[in-house]
């Protein structure tokens, strides 16, 4: 016997809206080309109006601050010291996340919980809390360790709790009728089944942790031994470097596309090839 | 359609302490209810029948009826609050592989899980080693006609061959009894008619006790050796009718017993749906 119908209409078949001219070119063609003509109208403006260099560079001097910066290691360090903070403090938000999850899901008392505490913590910017974290804990690394948790926690407990709350029912009855024990239900249907939200929330969580972490920075310096880039920014500000503070956003901005690229593969590896999720 | 070949797994036998001749699946005096919106609301209030292995039988019913209720304390998912159901002589039921469900729902499958694995995992939950699972995996998916399909996911195959699937991984997980609830509900009437053939022709060459909730006449008469006819909700048994000898759909025997049925149905004030296919 031999399935009628097959899933997938070939898309060649169906009518293609026609295009001309710009819309034909492939799409890193035409970003390509809007971010020479944006680099150029840079170029342009430093070239003819001339500004004062205290206050304002151009595109090639900014290369060259980037280029002095990650060679001479100042850059880099400040970035890894970012990026570390970063990590451990969204390690610590993700484990809490994890407890306030299981709760979650196992009571309604901690669904409760977590509603509220979600809807009244997640509109708070998470910079708000670090003069309250310098209050606690010191001016030092904890402090904003806090406050980078604090900031990933909520994006992380609520998106994943949801994801376990939404598994479709039919799956889970299948899980529990091929005999699976209540450990291997969690692990092997409802993990999976939750991933798409579990996704999406460390991509805010991501998000909301590097803004945090580089206004945390900008604001209060360093905290302990190095600083990282924000407060190489605010630095480069003091010195009136102007340059330097341009290859540093040029790095945050950078690094921001990376992490968006290392989301974008998990995704299609796993959520939309499994077809949770349409690319 | 598969190719008509050898019996597989003749030696396959339930594990009943009374013999070969008692019933499979003792139904006895079950009344099921569940919590809604005005308390505690009885769906099934006194049902009773005997299932003998080896046999079909086919429970139909007006909308609402309980007959999914029905089936799922079978599976285990419910409780009775009166009466009892006995599976080869054991009485308190959890889910498990021994009474595999095919669901109506087409989400049924793990989404994660490529066609092969969907089939294997289960054997592999159930203690087989891995491959002896793809080995038990793909001979069930030959049988259901998935042999171009091993590697594909849930979500790039049609609503007949995700049926497909679902009744692979259950009859691999050689149950004492096979649970279907309304498998081909949401397909559309041609696709219907093929598995229901389909169906009928592996369950000949396999020793599987079947029983297989419907509202569908034409599929009772074609699936089944027994009929068990539920009346409105609270439901008791309002007959259960012999269709064993029918003969094909075009004969008068077939006609006539279609008449009855739909007479039966009718007293419940069941707008009894027609399967044009047959009609």
């Amino acid at each position: 016997m031999q399935s009628s119908s097959s899933a997938a209409v070939p898309a060649a078949s169906l009518p293609r809206p026609r295009s001309v001219g710009w819309a034909r070119l492939p799409v890193w063609v035409r970003r390509g080309l809007i971010f020479a003509v944006l680099i150029g109208l840079w170029q342009a403006y430093v070239s003819y109006a001339d500004p004062d260099p205290l206050v304002f560079v151009g595109p090639w001097d900014t290369l060259q601050a980037l280029w002095d910066g990650w060679r001479d290691g100042s850059l880099a360090r400040a970035t890894w010291e970012t990026l570390r903070l970063l990590g451990i403090g969204t390690g610590i938000g993700a484990l809490v996340a994890a407890v306030l999850t299981i709760f979650a899901t196992l009571t309604k008392i901690g669904e409760d919980l977590l509603i509220l505490l979600t809807s009244i913590m997640n509109p708070l910017p998470g910079v708000a809390m670090l003069p309250l974290a310098l209050l606690f804990f010191g001016l030092n690394t904890n402090a904003v360790l806090f406050t980078i948790a604090n900031a990933t926690i909520w994006p992380i407990a609520i998106n994943i709790s949801t994801g376990f709350r939404t598994v479709n029912p039919t799956i889970a009855a299948v899980g529990r009728n091929i005999g699976l024990s209540p450990i291997r239900l969690a692990t092997d249907v409802l993990a999976p089944s939750a991933l798409p939200h579990a996704i999406s929330g460390l991509k805010t969580a991501w998000a909301f942790g590097w803004r945090t972490v580089v206004a945390a920075e900008l604001v209060f310096g360093a905290f302990g031994g190095e600083g990282g880039v924000g407060f190489y920014i605010n630095n480069a500000r003091l010195y009136l470097l102007t340059a330097q503070m341009l290859a540093a956003l040029v790095t945050i901005a950078a690094l921001g596309v990376l992490f968006e690229t290392l989301f974008g593969m998990l995704e299609r590896r796993t959520i939309v090839r499994w077809g949770m999720k349409t690319s | 359609m598969p190719p008509s070949g050898t019996p597989l797994n003749t030696e396959r036998r339930p594990a009943s302490a009374e013999g070969l001749d008692a019933p499979l699946l003792r139904v006895e005096h079950v009344q099921l209810g569940y919590w809604g919106a005005k308390g505690f609301e009885l769906a099934v209030d006194d049902v009773g029948f005997d299932v003998a292995p080896r046999e079909k039988i086919i429970v139909i019913g007006p909308s609402g009826c309980g007959k999914s209720t029905l089936l799922k304390a079978i599976a285990g998912f419910l409780t009775p609050v009166g009466g009892s159901i006995t599976v080869a002589g054991r009485t308190s039921l959890t889910p498990g592989p021994d009474r595999a469900v095919v669901f109506q729902e087409f989400d049924q499958l793990f989404a994660w899980r490529t066609v092969l694995d969907n089939v294997a995992y289960p054997l592999r939950v159930n203690g087989r080693r891995k491959a002896a699972a793809r080995a038990e995996a793909h001979k069930y998916l030959e049988l259901t006609g998935l042999e171009r399909a091993f590697d594909r996911y849930p979500h790039q195959l049609s609503g007949g061959m995700k049926q497909r699937v679902a009744i692979a991984r259950a009859l691999a997980l050689e149950p004492v009894i096979l649970l279907m609830d309304e498998p081909f509900g949401s397909l559309d009437a041609l696709t219907r008619a093929r598995l229901q053939g389909e169906l009928n022709s592996i369950l000949d060459r396999t020793p599987t006790t079947l029983l297989f909730v419907t509202h569908s006449i034409d599929e009772a008469l074609v699936l089944g050796d027994r009929v068990v006819v539920l009346g409105n909700a609270p439901s008791s048994v309002q007959e259960i009718v012999d269709v064993r000898d029918v003969g094909p759909p075009d004969s008068p025997a077939y006609a006539e017993m279609r008449r009855r049925l739909r007479r039966l149905l009718a007293e419940q004030g069941e707008e009894v749906d027609e399967d044009a296919v047959f009609v």
